[in-house]
């Protein structure tokens, strides 16, 4: 860990002007990523904002129908609020499933939003090669020990290219909001702006040094959940493969929510996790489930078209068809009813 | 004759709870690391990113300015040691900054100290290095072929002079396969850690360590020191699980440090660092061959070992040794191989051999049974061993039918559905298995000293070591048992090598070698006692012959006339006031040891529930009931046995060190990527023991329950994961991966 200097915000605009007049500065939130990444040697910020005293963004409340989570808001708190369990279950579900109690209990919705991508290559800088922690040095992981990196979405030009990275989104969290297209709220030196969180992440493309598109002089200061999305209540599901019960990364996750009328499809929230550099939406995979009966049959063409071009390597190549099964079942698990159900 | 609601049969009662527990959760148990020690330097090690090669420079200028530095030691710079012969596995190859040689990613090359723990790992990331990279030995899988055998400790494959071909022509069905387990590393909750003193030419560490006394031991040698020149201490260890059962490197370069800076150093390992210089369980390839006639009776068994060794020293994990001895048949040929690799120096971890030799025998043994159409459990029935089939020896004590037949009961396996596949709910499949555990029972030679106090109170000591898992309470205890003093009185030491010698706590063996010696010492006391008393006029005992008066119920009591007493305050009053100290010891008798065979013996029955999309697994019960002779305490005694089992779930499900094939790096390198069970993968474990005690193998018939917990429960979970899915997975850890491929 460098040496770095420590200050404290009271303020939402203090806080954004240290960080704009600092360009080696970050913001400290619940510091569950952030800090291991120091201690091991892989961020190194000169200067570390505070901001978790911003008693405003601690708040979650009821705006347009929606709902506005503060950015400081706990992933627990979050995940236990009455209006998020009983009009967002999936994201109630999604954050419960995510790392340990311990940690649920600190880390906040906007240092979910901002996790670094998961790939042990990044995390450990003994390997010379790693194009997101030094940029131009190529990529350990495509010919290395590969079985938690990314299916969907990647750049692959061979490990030696610029470009090449097979990281992961490792957010349960960020899955269910890109499902419910929640949207991001950023204040910076320019004023105030709005981005899906489906906007938020990016792919790797020829920058995969950048995880998101938040600039480094804005502050993220909350989540909105759309009041449209509270129709997906009644039949949701958030599945997670995983290596064991508890405090482990998805394999695949699946968030999988249907607006249902009859029996057949209105519209659908979709999103999966641990198979892409951000949590992986298909508008293909919706659009051919829309006003279909919500069968199996339905599901497993979902499955095949929103895993459509998919690559595996050496120890993830399970990861497609493991996809393409929690799909079919995270779907099915949805329309028979939210908490009903047990995977 | 099973005692599951009893109190075994030993000659007194347990303690209620934990001697050491009160410390602990109060956070008063003082760890190696946490000792109180002035003008203490903090180091931290600089290691190897490279697997194979030659450090050419490290420039340290700016590391040298960086603030709080006192020193840095390089291979450049580092005082030249005496150079010792390694004598593994008490004294092992170590990496001491001596040459300039890298054998393994993650070997320690250096070593900044500092005013600060913060400051010394800043400056050592500030360290240039440059290497020469020569190609590392680096894929196990890919280069079984370059097997060869061990330099010592594997006597040859027996040659078949005809016999073994004439076994195998008898068999009628014959069951061949190959297993595989990953390599593992140990990860007690407490890192390795060291403080380490130097007074003139004495050396003192506190250390986490599991053999205090071959800490001293090792470092006399390593600096050329009097054996009493050199103190190790470590009253309570965190864990050690094998990896502190010998000393490595950073031991010996904190008191490096420690001589050249002139001030005490303290190392503590962070986790990264536990994956490569502390010894790890190397992985296994098994070729088993099981041949048996038309009636399941085994005819002839093979069972071949092919494991990675580090370029620098040779270990054996002898995951074949358990099929010379666990069922009878008349040709059983075993054996391992070796091929070289740039990985740290391999060691003991969790019963080293048994853990992953049962998990592929006694998975065989269920493809067998299958092959048979026998029932696993009437197959292994069939094969019962009255004598060890190797050695062709008596055991010691061996109620394994009884176990079987507890554990069968309590689990109700006659229910269970014999057709894999058959048992689903929603979307899970269930599924049964049964295994055979077994370990060694082991002793070594032990002593002991006592105390009776001026004040009453007894000072029982051992050099032993407490891993967390009781030996502070079985110790007080048996004095309470022996002499009747209540365990409040008894003031317990270990964990010091300045205390009467113990052995290593590895190997099952602290309790039956240390405990013999307790009661030896309590004899002894006795003994000094009563001849105190018999030549003392004032004494009710007085020309009373000296094995008439008893140390019992905490008084002198003359074993002829029970109502004849007196307190031990007259002993001390008769004494001057003094203390009154005596020393006992016990060691194994080496006619018994010729003569018979001693091990431990377990049957487990365990209940899975997979999941068909994500494949997941979950181990819903484990039953399992133990012959380990008398338990010595029922609570720290099943903690043991339960944890052992929570172990062997990690061995089938979750334990897998990933090593990359170009940097030889261990890449899951920490708790949240090293997979360990969490409380939601341990549901119900109901554990049972046997409780007829061994008296053949020592005084208490006690034999060691540390390591038999792990075993068999791999292949039992294995086998239940089978029965559920009709998937049969060969290579642990079974991952959702595996099973979705198979």
């Amino acid at each position: 860990m460098n040496p770095f200097s420590y200050e404290r915000a009271q303020q939402p605009d203090a806080a954004i002007h240290a960080i704009a007049s600092n360009q080696h500065a970050k913001f400290l939130g619940g510091g569950t990523n952030l800090i291991d990444l120091m201690k091991d040697d892989v961020e190194h910020p000169s200067t570390l904002v505070d901001i978790t005293r911003l008693q405003t963004l601690a708040t979650v409340n009821p705006v347009d129908g929606g709902l506005l989570t503060g950015a400081l808001v706990r992933n627990s708190d979050l995940a236990n609020t009455t209006e998020v369990r009983t009009r967002y279950p999936l994201l109630s579900q999604a954050l419960l499933s995510g790392a340990s109690a311990q940690l649920r209990n600190l880390a906040t919705t906007g240092g979910n939003l901002m996790q670094r991508t998961r790939c042990y290559y990044f995390m450990d800088p003994s390997y010379a090669a790693c194009n997101k922690r030094a940029p131009g040095s190529g990529c350990s992981a495509v010919n290395g020990y590969n079985r938690i990196h990314a299916v969907l979405g990647q750049t692959d030009n061979g490990p030696a290219d610029a470009h090449t990275c097979i990281a992961t989104n490792p957010s349960d969290m960020n899955v269910a909001m890109a499902a419910l297209q929640a949207v991001v709220e950023i204040s910076g030196p320019k004023g105030k702006r709005s981005m899906p969180v489906r906007d938020f992440h990016r792919l790797v493309g020829n920058t995969p040094h950048l995880d998101t598109n938040l600039k480094a002089d804005e502050l993220i200061t909350g989540a909105f959940l759309p009041a449209k999305a509270a129709v997906f209540a009644p039949h949701s599901y958030y599945l997670k493969a995983r290596d064991r019960q508890s405090y482990a990364f998805a394999n695949v996750s699946v968030a999988a929510g249907l607006e249902l009328e009859g029996g057949s499809i209105r519209s659908i929230a979709f999103a999966m996790g641990g198979v892409c550099h951000k949590p992986w939406t298909s508008e293909e995979a919706e659009h051919v489930m829309i006003g279909k009966q919500a069968t199996a049959e339905t599901f497993k063409h979902a499955a095949e078209v929103a895993t459509r071009g998919a690559k595996g390597y050496e120890n993830n190549a399970f990861k497609i068809e493991l996809s393409k099964n929690c799909i079919v079942r995270a779907f099915t698990l949805a329309a028979q009813g939210t908490g009903t159900a047990s995977a | 004759m099973l005692q599951q609601e009893e109190k075994p049969t030993g000659n007194g009662k347990e303690l209620p709870y934990r001697y050491d527990g009160k410390l602990k959760v109060m956070g008063k148990a003082t760890y190696a690391a946490e000792f109180p020690v002035k003008d203490v330097l903090h180091a931290w090690m600089v290691l190897s990113t490279i697997p194979s090669g030659e450090v050419v420079s490290m420039d340290t200028t700016l590391a040298d300015r960086s603030s709080g530095v006192v020193k840095i030691l390089t291979p450049f710079n580092a005082p030249k040691l005496p150079g010792i012969k390694p004598q593994p596995p008490a004294i092992r190859k170590l990496s001491l900054l001596q040459d300039r040689i890298v054998y393994y990613n993650c070997e320690p090359i250096g070593l900044v100290v500092a005013k600060s723990l913060d400051e010394a790992r800043y400056a050592a990331s500030l360290i240039k290095i440059k290497y020469n990279t020569t190609p590392g030995k680096l894929s196990f899988d890919k280069r079984l072929d370059q097997k060869r055998p061990p330099k010592q400790g594997n006597a040859p494959p027996k040659e078949d002079h005809g016999e073994e071909t004439e076994a195998w022509a008898k068999a009628t069905t014959v069951l061949e396969q190959t297993y595989t387990t990953p390599l593992h590393n140990h990860n007690p909750l407490e890192p390795h850690a060291t403080i380490a003193m130097w007074e003139g030419e004495n050396l003192t560490v506190y250390d986490a360590t599991q053999y205090v006394s071959g800490v001293r031991q090792s470092l006399a040698k390593h600096f050329a020191l009097p054996l009493d020149n050199v103190r190790c201490i470590d009253p309570y260890v965190g864990g050690g699980f094998g990896s502190k059962g010998s000393m490595w490197s950073h031991v010996v370069l904190a008191a490096m440090a420690a001589k050249v800076t002139g001030q005490p150093v303290k190392l503590v390992l962070d986790r990264t660092q536990m994956f490569g210089p502390v010894g790890g369980r190397p992985a296994t390839t098994q070729h088993i061959k099981l041949g048996t006639d038309a009636t399941g009776k085994l005819v002839a068994m093979r069972h071949n070992v092919i494991e990675p060794a580090s370029v620098m020293e040779d270990f054996i994990e002898p995951s074949a040794q358990q099929t010379s001895m666990l069922y009878e048949c008349k040709q059983i040929a075993i054996d391992t191989e070796l091929v070289d690799m740039n990985i740290g120096v391999q060691t003991f971890m969790r019963a080293p051999g048994e853990a992953t030799g049962t998990a592929a025998l006694e998975t065989a043994m269920d493809e067998l049974a299958l092959k048979l159409g026998m029932d696993p459990l009437e197959l292994r029935l069939k094969n019962y061993a009255e004598k060890d089939p190797g050695e062709q020896k008596e055991f010691t004590s061996k109620h394994l039918r009884e176990a079987y037949k507890d554990a069968a009961d309590r689990f109700e396996w006659s229910t269970r559905p014999r057709t894999p596949g058959t048992k689903t709910e929603g979307n899970k499949l269930v599924g049964y298995g049964m295994a055979t555990a077994t370990y060694p029972a082991n002793r070594s030679a032990a002593m002991a000293a006592i105390k009776l106090l001026p004040n009453g109170r007894i000072a029982i000591s051992s050099g032993t070591q407490d891993l967390g898992t009781g030996t502070y309470t079985i110790m007080a205890q048996t004095v309470e048992q022996e002499t009747g003093i209540p365990w409040q009185m008894v003031d317990v030491k270990l964990g010091d090598s300045s205390l009467p010698k113990a052995p290593v706590s590895g190997g099952s063996q602290s309790a039956a070698s240390v405990m013999p010696a307790i009661q030896d010492a309590c004899k002894q006391l006795q003994l000094k006692l009563a001849t105190l008393a018999i030549t003392d006029s004032t004494s009710p005992f007085f020309n009373a012959a000296s094995d008439d008066v008893l140390l019992s119920n905490g008084e002198l009591r003359s074993k002829s006339n029970p109502s004849k007493i007196e307190p031990l305050s007259a002993s001390i009053t008769r004494n001057k006031g003094a203390a009154i100290e005596e020393k006992g010891s016990g060691e194994p008798s080496q006619e018994a040891e010729r003569a018979l065979s001693a091990h431990s013996w377990g049957a487990i029955f365990t209940e899975v529930a997979v999941d068909k999309t994500t494949w997941m697994v979950e181990v819903r019960r484990v039953v399992a009931t133990y012959d380990i002779g008398l338990l010595l305490n029922q609570k720290t005694g099943k903690s043991q046995l339960e944890g052992g089992i929570v172990w062997g779930i990690s061995l089938a499900l979750e334990e897998d060190s990933h090593l990359d094939n170009v940097y030889g790096r261990v890449v899951n390198n920490n708790l949240g990527e090293y997979h360990v069970p969490v409380n939601a993968d341990v549901q119900s474990i109901e554990v049972n023991v046997v409780g007829i005690p061994d008296l053949k193998f020592n005084p208490q018939g006690a034999r060691g329950i540390g390591e038999i917990g792990i075993t068999g429960i791999a292949a039992a979970i294995n086998n239940a994961v089978f029965n559920a899915t009709g998937k049969r997975v060969r290579s642990f850890p079974i991952t959702p991966d595996k099973l979705q491929a198979a």
